[in-house]
């Protein structure tokens, strides 16, 4: 039986819990994360349900990493911005964030990382469509999609607001 | 923003931890104990308190020893003042509920 595979996906921003939810998937069918690339996700063979795993907008961090193995994690591995983490499901359960304050934040990061790439991309994408190359329609594509990601993070920390005048 | 507003869960608990000098996992652990296991704090959300509460001059880092990575923190004065204002300010929510829901 073959005990590593790689899968090749996009990673969707503004669906980063389900890309998460996903990688949960994987783990409960013997399959854990291992190592990322740009868009492949390394597996190897684990006891289902073994481990949990999860990600996070950070950008790389040797003193956050250090922080989170001292809590029993393992450090997977980063894609651009974002940065994956494993522990093993009898060490307890496993999550990043545990209040609604954080999760605001977290969103809060992805969404002005979103406006500064789209923006510029917004920028280049006229700028080029006047000049000679006529390529600037890629950047505006991109930009598009960029904005589209933007509104739904930004939809998700509307409701954690809502939630958070009530709760903490 | 103002040192009277109401602490949260997590920040209350973090600043009761380090009374006495706490690593990261400890805050977790005895942060668990305390609560009788209700509140959990998250690594990624206790990661990011501790640098806003460092930033505020609540708790310090302390120096690193030789041959340890886990860095250590402590509560200073100034966090000490907050946490006292707030277990002033959750008695009288407290003193209240009791009271008005006793029917008095």
């Amino acid at each position: 039986m073959e005990s590593r595979k790689t899968i090749y996906k996009w990673f969707m921003i503004w669906d980063f819990e389900k890309e998460e939810a996903w990688l949960n998937e994987m783990a409960l069918n013997g399959w854990v994360l291992e190592s990322v690339g740009l868009c492949s996700y390394h597996f190897v063979r684990c006891q289902p349900g073994e481990y949990s795993v999860r990600l996070e907008m950070h950008p790389y961090d040797e003193s956050y990493i250090s922080f989170m193995e001292e809590t029993g994690a393992e450090y997977v591995g980063q894609m651009l911005m974002w940065i994956f983490f494993r522990k093993k499901t009898e060490e307890g359960p496993f999550d990043l964030f545990s209040d609604i304050d954080s999760r605001i934040r977290h969103l809060d990061k992805i969404g002005k990382m979103l406006s500064v790439i789209g923006g510029a991309n917004l920028v280049i994408g006229m700028m080029n469509t006047v000049g000679p190359g006529r390529m600037g329609w890629i950047n505006l594509l991109c930009a598009t999609l960029l904005m589209y990601a933007l509104g739904r993070i930004h939809g998700k920390k509307e409701a954690l607001e809502k939630e958070r005048l009530l709760h903490e | 923003m103002a040192d009277t507003l109401a602490l949260t869960e997590a920040t209350y608990y973090i600043l009761l931890s380090l009374i006495n000098p706490q690593h990261g996992y400890g805050i977790m652990q005895q942060t668990e104990q305390m609560s009788r296991g209700r509140v959990r704090l998250a690594a990624g959300t206790l990661y990011g308190a501790l640098n806003s509460l460092c930033d505020k001059g609540w708790i310090i880092q302390l120096p690193v020893e030789d041959g340890s990575r886990r860095k250590e923190y402590r509560l200073t004065a100034q966090g000490k003042r907050v946490l006292e204002n707030e277990v002033a300010r959750l008695r009288e929510l407290a003193e209240n509920g009791e009271r008005i829901l006793r029917g008095e």
